[in-house]
């Protein structure tokens, strides 16, 4: 039982700053906080990444990842958040990446690793569908076999950034023999296909980031078929377990805490801070109390991957007092923030309106009301937590 | 014992009721919160022919004479519907500051005007520095002669850029956070000066910036009496709270109606979502905190309309369970919804950012339970 450093991983964590601090500029971090730059300065800086060598550090070495421990992870996780770095766009990297180099074929993973790699290739992810959400297993989607093609005819929903993407990757019915997960397929998708179209969805936040994706007769290439033909869930299911463990986002909250910390200390109303407001103070110490927590609760995840194991019904609890406790930040600085919680974004200067961080907090508490909803439900979770964990 | 409502006040609940139901459909709010004015003039004519702009003032200026019940039936009727015309912002904040502090030629003037929709009123008490302070005042009304100099600025006024006048609290004398020296001015909105900048809120209204640079205006335009404006703008406030928190039982009666409705309809894993017990239990405290809510703003309002001597405590106890359990209630509806939930295109969210924007306006929850503190326990 040791969590101390050791001194090459000092050495380690000064590394990961000093790239940091010269790779992620402020140029970029301008081009990335407007709407009309945001896709390609993030391509920019994930190829930035990529030229490092750092791009995948959850993926194995042979495929481009980065050879580190766990510890050496969990540093540039923590150094990654505590420089205000959003992490990389999940799909490609997080998500159809490791399925692809656990599941695909030599031809598949020589097609498609290099273009997630580099960032050439943007994907999404075609999973929930309207009658399909935490019931994923019932989706509708499907793919007829004619020839060398599949042809693919339904819908997909709360897609994020298809708006941009060049790849899809999508669960689709191939069969409705037997138990619904069976006859499930996983089925890599060119956006530029006939047939496909892409409808905005406007979310809570005022912002255009998820969409609907139909699918009219499209024609997928037999090549595209991830592994066997209806085994899909067998893969989809791998990759969530993955997912949750990506969206805890401990040291992410943690940065989130200490910003809005920094934030109530400079309110002061007669002539004290909000900071020393025992009833803040208390909103302020809950949170962090199980933020500390959490992150040793992560940290033993990590390790027993690290160890080999795989990460199971724990990745369900990462996800639930992971996405709980970024709720209770955001709802915090919103209550710092005060009437000008309320404010849409405008042409004002900070200076005009008065305030300078209200607008922001909002669109993120707004649509941070998303998070114990997208990756199976807080309640599927429980779920999970219920069977796997306490046999009920 | 008795918790019915009189005969009109019924009829005046199924007014608004009807008028909501009839011409306010959320597609319709969408297109006046769209607007460049964030409300419909043509509906504040509307209210003006059914009397409703009439409820809280006094016969003698032609107005109903209605209670806190009257206000409570009403805006409870406005937080189904969200409705966006400036009712708080006109006749309860500014047409309350006049019923109670301003002069009999004051009222003569105002009051009818805006009883027949004529007039749009706001009350300019915030400033950047002052969260929920609402004495934390540092814009000056200066005597020079008989003229009243005001320098300053505030923000976030609702209704501030359609209004026609203004009632600003600024400080004569004292400290920055002194009740006393707060001076209440009336100030027409175009009066030389006076510089308003627009902008929008979450729940669709526009409200405004206002700077106020050697504003001149004559000292028999002090509603009050100079220096003792807190004395009218308390109790005025303590109302406004009162009608807020109606305001929001209307919306969250309908977030959870609409959410039940959505869990008996929704099916995954071949049921309707209502149907597993977990939902359920959640479906019952949602419930439950909706009650609470509705008891406690009866208790408050029994307290203000007998001018009962725990109002102020009744005041607090409901602007903390009504933030507590507004955040309660929006959170499972989105929840509950899924992924709609977090849509613009339904109306959950637009009715959890009026939620939000009650919670933060006159005190958040913390701010009231802090006053409850130390009304209750300081020594």
């Amino acid at each position: 039982m040791d969590t101390s450093f050791a001194p090459e991983d000092l050495a380690f964590r000064d590394e990961v700053r000093a790239f940091f601090a010269e790779a992620y500029d402020s140029e970029l971090q301008a081009r990335l906080n407007n709407l009309e730059t945001f896709k390609e300065a993030v391509i920019d800086w994930q190829k930035r990444l990529y030229k490092k060598g750092w791009i995948a550090p959850g993926w194995p070495k042979e495929y481009g990842g980065t050879g580190w421990n766990a510890t050496q992870k969990f540093i540039y996780e923590t150094e990654r958040s505590a420089a205000g770095i959003r992490d990389v766009i999940p799909f490609g990297l997080n998500m159809v990446g490791p399925v692809i180099y656990a599941f695909g074929n030599e031809e598949q993973k020589a097609r498609f690793l290099p273009g997630i790699l580099q960032s050439d290739d943007w994907w999404c992810q075609g999973y929930s569908e309207p009658g399909a959400g935490s019931d994923l297993a019932s989706l509708k989607t499907r793919a007829v076999r004619e020839g060398d093609e599949y042809v693919v005819t339904g819908a997909k929903i709360w897609t994020s950034y298809a708006q941009y993407a060049d790849w899809i990757f999508c669960l689709v019915r191939t069969s409705n023999e037997g138990k619904k997960q069976n006859g499930i397929s996983f089925l890599l998708i060119d956006m530029k296909s006939p047939g496909i179209k892409v409808n905005p969805i406007v979310s809570i936040d005022n912002h255009h980031s998820l969409n609907e994706v139909e699918f009219n007769e499209v024609r997928v290439p037999v090549a595209n078929l991830i592994g066997e033909q209806d085994k899909g869930w067998t893969y989809a299911k791998a990759l969530l377990a993955h997912e949750r463990t990506a969206i805890a986002g401990v040291a992410d909250s943690k940065r989130s805490l200490a910003e809005t910390r920094a934030f109530a200390e400079r309110e002061v109303n007669g002539g004290k801070s909000l900071l020393s407001d025992p009833l803040f103070q208390k909103r302020l110490s809950d949170i962090e109390i199980e933020l500390m927590a959490l992150e040793f609760t992560e940290l033993r995840v990590l390790a027993t991957v690290a160890a080999g194991g795989a990460p199971g019904a724990e990745s369900s609890m990462l996800k639930i007092k992971g996405t709980e406790m970024q709720q209770a930040v955001q709802e915090l600085r919103m209550e710092v923030a005060a009437y000008y919680q309320g404010v849409l974004p405008n042409d004002l200067t900070p200076e005009q309106l008065g305030h300078d961080f209200g607008s922001q907090a909002r669109q993120t508490y707004m649509y941070g009301r998303a998070s114990t909803i997208y990756g199976g439900s807080n309640e599927v979770q429980k779920n999970i937590i219920a069977k796997a964990v306490l046999g009920l | 014992m008795n918790f019915e409502f009189t005969e009109e006040q019924g009829m005046l609940r199924d007014s608004v009721a009807r008028f909501v139901q009839d011409s306010y459909d959320f597609d319709t709010r969408c297109k006046i919160a769209a607007s460049d004015e964030g409300m419909s003039r043509e509906n504040w004519q509307t209210f003006a022919e059914l009397g409703w702009l009439s409820v809280p003032f006094a016969e003698s200026h032609g107005g109903f004479g209605g209670g806190p019940v009257d206000t409570m039936v009403m805006m409870e009727e406005f937080g189904k519907g969200i409705v966006l015309e400036p009712y708080l912002a006109t006749v309860l904040l500014f047409g309350g500051l006049l019923q109670r502090g301003g002069s009999v030629e004051q009222q003569a003037e105002l009051i009818p005007r805006i009883i027949e929709g004529s007039c749009l009123g706001a009350f300019a008490y915030l400033e950047r520095q002052s969260r929920h302070a609402i004495t934390d005042i540092k814009t000056t009304a200066a005597v020079e002669g008989d003229q009243l100099v005001l320098n300053g600025e505030k923000v976030v006024v609702f209704n501030g850029a359609s209004a026609d006048q203004l009632i600003v609290a600024a400080r004569s004398s004292g400290e920055q956070s002194d009740e006393d020296g707060i001076t209440l001015v009336l100030v027409p909105a175009d009066a030389a000066g006076v510089e308003r900048t627009a902008y929008r809120m979450m729940d669709g209204q526009v409200v405004a910036n206002i700077t106020f640079t050697d504003v001149r205006v004559p000292v028999a335009d002090i509603v009050g009496e100079a220096g003792e404006g807190y004395a009218v703008m308390s109790p005025v406030i303590t109302r406004a709270n009162v009608a807020l928190a109606a305001e929001a039982l209307g919306i969250m009666g309908q977030l959870n109606a609409k959410t039940l409705e959505y869990t008996k309809t929704r099916k995954q894993f071949d049921v309707p979502i209502g149907s597993f017990q977990a939902l359920q239990h959640r479906m019952v405290d949602t419930f439950m905190a909706y009650e609470q809510v509705k008891s406690l703003l009866y208790r408050a309002v029994c307290e203000l309309d007998g001018e009962g001597d725990d109002t102020a405590a009744c005041v607090h106890a409901l602007k903390v369970l009504v933030d507590r359990n507004g955040k309660k209630i929006f959170g499972e509806a989105i929840q509950l919804h899924g992924g709609m939930g977090i849509t613009d295109e339904l109306d959950i969210g637009h009715y959890a950012k009026r939620l939000m924007m009650i919670n933060t306006t006159f005190g958040n929850g913390d701010y009231h339970q802090a006053k409850f503190n130390e009304l209750r326990y300081s020594a």
